[in-house]
C-alpha cells in the first residue's frame, strides 16, 4: 500500500525543522529512519498533511559519551550506536539490546532515538531508556527542556513529546563499576517483535562464594504498557549469589505481579507472563554467574 | 483519476522511450475536490549514473526505481519492511526501498539488482552462487537476497553456515526453504575469494537430503 498524499519538506538545520514544528506540528510527522513510521504509513493509519524530513539536518548525528551518560542524537542509526566502541563500554546494555532490534538491514536505518520517540511497548530502546534512568532532550523553537524515562512514556505510542517539538537527544544513563547487565527477548520469528523480553541491571559485591548481591533492576518489553522498572532490589538485595536459588520463588512473584501482558493471536497473556518470569530468572543466574560484563548476549 | 488544468502532463526518457505522466491528483480533505500532487525534483546516482526523476514526496523509493527509473528488478512484497523483496543498497549499505521515500534518498547512491552483475553482463559472485547452488525457485525474493548478501559479504568474507542463516534472517523466501540459499551464501563467498571454482560454472550440487528438505 501506498501513503496518502503529504507536503514533504526536507528542511536543511535545526531552526528551519522547528519553524516548520511551529507552523505544522498538530498535522506533522517528523521521519529520521522511517522504519516504524513508513510502515504506519503505507498502511495508512497515520495520514499527516506535512512530513518533516529530518534527515539532512546537521548535527544530529553524534553518539557521545561522558562519566554519567551516552548522548544518542536523533540522526545515530541502530547499526552506528551497536558498533560504537565507546558507547558499548560505557553502558553494555545498548550493545546487548541492540542486537535484538529486528535485523540488520532495519537497523541500518531505524534510529534509536525514533524507536524511544515511538513509544512502543513492544520496543527494545524504550525498556533501555527507562532501566538506565535515562531521559530525552527535546527542542521547541520557543525553547529546550529534558523529560526523564519515568515522564517520557505516557501510554502504548503515546509519548510526551508536544506537537511543535523535536526529540534532538537520547540520554542514557551509565551504572556503577561492579554493575552486570544483560537483555533477552523470546520471539516466534527471529527478529520479530518479541513475546515478552527483559533488561537487567545487578549490582554485585565481591565476596566469599560468588559476592552478594547489593541491587537489581529490570524493565521489561512487550509485558508492560510503559516500560516502568521493576526494582527487584528488596528481593534480593543483601543476599549471596550462592543463595539466588531460595530466591526464585520470591523474584517470581515480584516479576509476574509487575507485568501486565495482553494476549492476541500470537500468544495468551499467561504466556506472556510466564515468559518474563522464566527470561528474569534465567538471566538474573546467569548475570551473577558471569565473569565479565561482555560475557552476557 | 482526474487531474485539474494546471497539472502539467511531463515528458521524460527511461530506457530510451518517451514517456509522458500527468501528475497525479490528490484531494483537498477541506472539500473533496481534486488537486495537483506538488512534485519533487530527485536527483540519485543509481548502478553509477546519474538519474532524475520528478515524483510527489509520498513515492517509495521502491516505486521510483521501478516506476519512475524503469529498473524493475527491485521487487515489491509486503510494503511494510517484513519480507525483504525491495532491499537495495544505500551508499553501500542494504535498506528496505519500501521503508524509504524517493526524496530521501537525494544525493546518495543506490545500487539495485541491475547494478550487481558486471557492465558486460557477467554474473556478480552472489548472482553465481545462487545459480550454481539452486538458490531460486520462483526468483520472487531474489534481489532483495543478492543486494543483502552482498553487502553482508563485504563485512564479513568467510561466514560459516550458520552465520549465513543469520545474514538472511532478514529476508523471506516461500519457495526454497533457504537451504540452498545459505548454501549459496557460503558459495559466493568463495567465489569472492577466488577459492574452488565450479568445474564448468553450471555445476549443481548434491540433492538436499529429506531432512534438510523439511527444514
Amino acid at each position: 500500500m501506498k501513503p496518502a498524499p503529504f507536503t514533504y519538506h526536507a528542511p536543511a538545520d535545526l531552526d528551519q525543522t522547528l519553524a516548520l514544528l511551529a507552523e505544522y506540528g498538530p498535522v506533522a510527522k517528523v521521519l529520521a529512519g522511517g522504519q516504524s513510521l513508513v510502515p504506519v504509513l503505507n498502511m495508512r493509519l497515520a495520514n499527516p498533511a506535512h512530513l518533516i524530513d529530518i534527515n539532512n539536518v546537521p548535527g544530529l548525528d553524534a553518539v557521545v559519551t561522558d562519566d554519567d551518560t551516552v548522548r544518542v542524537g536523533a540522526l545515530v542509526r541502530h547499526a552506528h550506536l551497536l558498533s560504537h566502541s565507546a558507547a558499548r563500554t560505557a553502558q553494555p546494555l545498548l550493545r546487548q539490546a541492540l542486537q535484538w532490534v529486528a535485523h540488520p538491514v532495519i537497523r541500518n536505518r531505524g534510529t534509536t532515538l525514533g524507536s524511544i520517540v515511538h513509544a512502543d511497548p513492544s520496543g527494545e530502546m524504550p525498556a533501555v531508556l527507562a532501566l538506565t534512568d535515562g531521559r530525552v532532550r527535546l527542542r521547541s523553537a520557543g525553547g529546550a527542556r529534558e523529560v526523564p524515562a519515568a515522564e517520557f512514556f505516557v501510554g502504548p505510542m503515546e509519548s510526551a513529546i508536544a506537537d511543535d517539538e523535536l526529540a534532538v537527544e537520547a540520554v542514557f544513563g551509565r551504572f556503577p563499576a561492579g554493575t552486570r547487565t544483560g537483555f533477552t527477548e523470546t520471539a516466534r520469528r527471529h527478529g520479530d517483535y518479541a513475546l515478552a523480553g527483559v533488561a537487567l541491571a545487578v549490582g554485585l559485591d565481591d565476596g566469599p562464594d560468588g559476592g552478594t548481591m547489593t541491587s537489581a533492576r529490570a524493565s521489561f518489553v512487550s509485558v508492560t504498557d510503559v516500560p516502568d522498572v521493576l526494582d527487584l532490589t528488596p528481593v534480593v538485595g543483601g543476599a549471596a549469589v550462592a543463595d539466588l536459588a531460595d530466591l526464585a520463588d520470591a523474584v517470581s512473584e515480584a516479576v509476574a505481579t509487575h507485568v501486565d501482558p495482553v494476549g492476541d493471536i500470537h500468544a495468551s497473556a499467561d504466556y506472556r507472563r510466564h515468559l518474563a518470569v522464566v527470561q528474569t530468572q534465567r538471566l538474573l543466574s546467569t548475570l551473577v554467574g558471569a565473569t565479565a560484563e561482555e560475557e552476557i548476549a | 483519476m482526474s487531474s485539474t488544468p494546471d497539472a502539467q502532463p511531463e515528458a521524460r526518457t527511461v530506457r530510451g522511450t518517451v514517456v509522458t505522466t500527468v501528475p497525479r491528483a490528490s484531494f483537498d480533505p477541506a472539500d473533496g475536490s481534486a488537486r495537483p500532487e506538488e512534485l519533487i525534483d530527485v536527483y540519485l546516482r543509481v548502478n553509477g549514473a546519474e538519474r532524475h526523476a520528478r515524483v510527489p514526496g509520498r513515492r517509495l523509493l521502491s516505486d521510483a526505481l521501478r516506476h519512475d527509473l524503469g529498473l524493475t528488478g527491485t521487487h515489491v512484497g509486503c510494503e511494510h519492511g517484513v519480507c525483504g523483496a525491495c532491499t537495495v543498497l544505500l551508499d553501500g549499505q542494504p535498506v528496505r526501498a519500501c521503508l524509504m521515500f524517493a526524496a530521501t534518498a537525494q544525493g546518495h547512491e543506490i545500487t539495485t539488482v541491475e547494478g550487481l552483475s558486471t557492465p558486460d553482463g557477467e554474473l556478480g559472485p552472489v548472482q553465481q552462487a545462487f545459480v550454481e547452488c539452486h538458490g531460486l525457485q520462483c526468483g520472487f525474493c531474489t534481489p532483495g537476497f543478492l543486494t543483502t548478501i552482498t553487502a553482508y559479504l563485504d563485512e564479513n568474507p568467510d561466514p560459516t553456515p550458520e552465520e549465513a542463516r543469520e545474514a538472511i534472517a532478514g529476508n523471506l523466501c516461500r519457495c526454497t526453504g533457504y537451504q540452498n540459499i545459505v548454501k549459496a551464501v557460503c558459495r559466493a563467498a568463495e567465489l569472492r575469494r577466488g577459492d574452488d571454482p565450479a568445474p564448468d560454472g553450471t555445476q549443481t550440487p548434491p540433492a538436499p537430503t529429506q531432512e534438510e528438505e523439511q527444514r
